[in-house]
């Protein structure tokens, strides 16, 4: 049986602002198995992003256990803590953040240098990720010279170049029409379905929310909805 | 990552602020090239005068009355010929012995002139000094003993007063009385600004005579060899003091003149190349500015690149060789400016440049140096920043 892709047990996050106390997350029990498809809805504040942050390692929880893979993150240092976001997780924002001079087949290809991986080889595994989100025309276009939808699968292609366990996706439609937000949702979708990657991305949208297999509604830093919680 | 990696990234990343990069190069460039013409022109001086000093001759020994002071006046002579005589005595070999006095004159043949040092000296003179003839003869005792009126020229009194003709024999007039030409130098050069080119030689009686005085400016004794120079220095000192009580002599040695000039010109040499590394210094404080700007101006990449399983050390290697390249190609267009700069002005300037290798090394090496300090506050702030901060920075 392989471990959970998440295990997180009264987790919290407290911000400290100015001597005032932000609790953003007050208290999340939630587990994510591998290969699940879920999407995490709440109002603005509720904490999602937050949630976002920690379940990817880039943040360490205040209190509670959070395990990744079945390891528990308190006990890796931060460069484990890198090495562990560099082959378990990969990131879709909202803003895409690709490196603006940097062309298309770079950008993908650019989780890999910190894995070490050959030049010639990141760059045949940056051109089949860059496939096979069908953007095979475009490997040397830079960021600017791309539409939002483009510049967005090119990050998913940069999400999944490393064969990660998960995709963290913070609102990936945000900054996206109608018609491109659902192109990246189908290829999402799709991702999920065929590589077996599990995905859990943050949104606003009700519509998008509905296209994953379960939702996790977060309200005020606490889990309120967990359609998929056994 | 791997160095390569590392390495092509921060050349792509000074290739994209390709002004700002060349800009901030600009003061280490400035800087290293100063310490090497710097350096360059220290050194070439000290050759210069270290080769002068042994152009001289070897082994000399030169007496003068007073104290050796270089900020002091030179003291009045008291000396006179007897005390040569005495100190003859007193190294025991006459012919080791030779004496000076010196003044500015007026040599005229026909409607030419020149203003030359007119040197009083004796036959001796060329048992201790390097002062070979070209054509002629030196001066001999009669000359002396019979206070004639006879010169040697210099290489450049020569050339200026007779041209291609053979002045042995002719006639030239040292302040309205006529001397006869015996001998012309070979060209020696300048010691000390002396220039010994633009010497005459006469006797030394008869220059008294001329000048109008008793007196001498110096003896010059020729060691026999390097060993016998400090006891024949102490012993005529010495035996000086005890002709004259309470007055003071001083006699110097080529050595002690190298050392000190080689003191003198060591310190100013290392000076310059100070100088010129305060400008290297304020060259690195641009290179930490700019990483601190360009580490703030980059803070979501290093967010992204966090997020991306960049570790800390990864973000701090990239900039820390994005500063010491900066520094390094800086430092090595500095040499080259420095040691382009420093032929040139050996080549078209009187002053002497001699590039040493020392110098280049220690250019490249501190420009490495400084992009490396200067480069690590800005590196390690990129390298601790917090992942989430980074990334929602604007
Ligand atoms: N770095 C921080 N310092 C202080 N407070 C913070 C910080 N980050 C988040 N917070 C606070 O934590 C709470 C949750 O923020 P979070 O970004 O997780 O919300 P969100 O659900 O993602 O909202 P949105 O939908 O607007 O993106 C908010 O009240 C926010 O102000
Ligand atoms: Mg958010």
């Amino acid at each position: 049986m392989t471990a959970p892709a998440f295990e997180a047990v009264a987790l919290t996050r407290s911000y400290q602002l100015e001597g005032v106390s932000v609790d953003a997350l007050r208290g999340v029990d939630l587990t994510v198995g591998p290969g699940e498809f879920a999407a995490i809805i709440g109002p603005s504040g509720s904490g999602k992003s937050t949630l976002m942050h920690l379940l990817g390692c880039l943040d360490r929880p205040t209190s509670g256990v959070l395990k990744v893979g079945g390891v528990d993150v308190a006990t890796l240092t931060d460069t484990q803590l890198a090495e562990l976001r560099n082959q378990t997780i990969g990131f879709v924002f909202q803003s895409f953040h690709l490196l603006a001079r940097t062309s298309a087949l770079d950008n993908v290809a650019l989780p890999l240098v910190y894995r070490g991986v050959p030049r010639a080889e990141r760059r045949t595994r940056a051109r089949a990720a860059l496939e096979a989100v069908g953007l095979a025309h475009r490997l040397t276009h830079r960021p600017a010279q791309m539409s939002g939808g483009e510049q967005q699968r090119v990050a998913i292609a940069r999400a999944l170049v490393g064969d990660p366990q998960v995709v963290l996706a913070d609102e990936p439609t945000g900054n996206l029409d109608s018609r491109n937000g659902v192109e990246v949702m189908n290829l999402l979708t799709r991702l999920n379905a065929d590589s077996g990657v599990a995905v859990i991305l943050v949104t606003h949208e009700p519509e998008v929310a509905g296209r994953a297999r379960r939702q996790i509604h977060v309200r005020d830093g606490l889990i309120e909805l967990d359609t998929g919680s056994s | 990552m791997r160095t390569a990696e590392a390495l092509r990234m921060a050349l792509e990343a000074l290739r994209v602020n390709r002004l700002r990069s060349a800009l901030t190069m600009f003061g280490v460039i400035i800087g290293v090239s100063a310490v090497v013409i710097l350096v360059a022109i220290g050194t070439g001086a000290k050759n210069a005068v270290e080769q002068e000093i042994a152009g001289l001759g070897s082994n000399i020994i030169l007496v003068v009355p007073g104290q050796l002071n270089f900020q002091a006046a030179p003291t009045q002579s008291r000396l006179d010929l007897t005390d040569v005589a005495y100190v003859r005595r007193v190294v025991g070999d006459e012919s080791r012995v030779t004496v000076s006095v010196q003044s500015g004159e007026t040599i005229r043949v026909g409607r030419d002139e020149a203003f030359v040092t007119v040197v009083g000296t004796d036959q001796f003179l060329p048992n201790i000094f390097d002062r070979p003839l070209r054509r002629g003869r030196y001066l001999s005792e009669t000359d002396v003993d019979t206070r004639r009126r006879v010169v040697i020229l210099g290489s450049e009194v020569a050339a200026k007063l007779f041209g291609d003709v053979d002045p042995v024999g002719r006639q030239a007039t040292i302040s309205g009385v006529r001397f006869r030409v015996i001998g012309v130098y070979e060209k020696v050069g300048a010691t000390f600004g002396v220039a010994r080119d633009q010497e005459v030689h006469v006797p030394v009686t008869t220059a008294q005579r001329l000048i109008g005085v008793a007196r001498i400016n110096g003896i010059a004794i020729g060691a026999s060899g390097p060993d016998e120079i400090e006891p024949l220095q102490q012993r005529v000192v010495a035996a000086l003091i005890q002709r004259y009580p309470g007055e003071k002599f001083s006699a110097v040695t080529q050595t002690q003149l190298l050392g000190t000039i080689g003191t003198v010109l060591g310190m100013l040499t290392g000076v310059l190349a100070a100088i010129a590394g305060i400008s290297l210094l304020v060259g690195g404080v641009g290179v930490s500015n700019i990483m601190l700007v360009s580490v703030r101006e980059r803070t979501k990449e290093i967010g992204l690149r966090m997020a991306l399983g960049a570790r800390q050390r990864d973000i701090l290697g990239q900039f820390l060789i994005e500063a010491v390249l900066l520094t390094t190609i800086g430092g090595l267009i500095g040499i080259l400016l420095g040691v382009g700069g420093a032929l040139l002005i050996a080549a078209v300037s009187p002053v002497p440049a001699a590039i040493t290798w020392w110098s280049i090394a220690l250019a490249f090496g501190v420009s490495v140096g400084v992009g490396v300090f200067f480069g690590v506050a800005p590196a390690r702030r990129a390298g601790k920043l917090d992942p989430v901060v980074a990334l929602r920075a604007e």
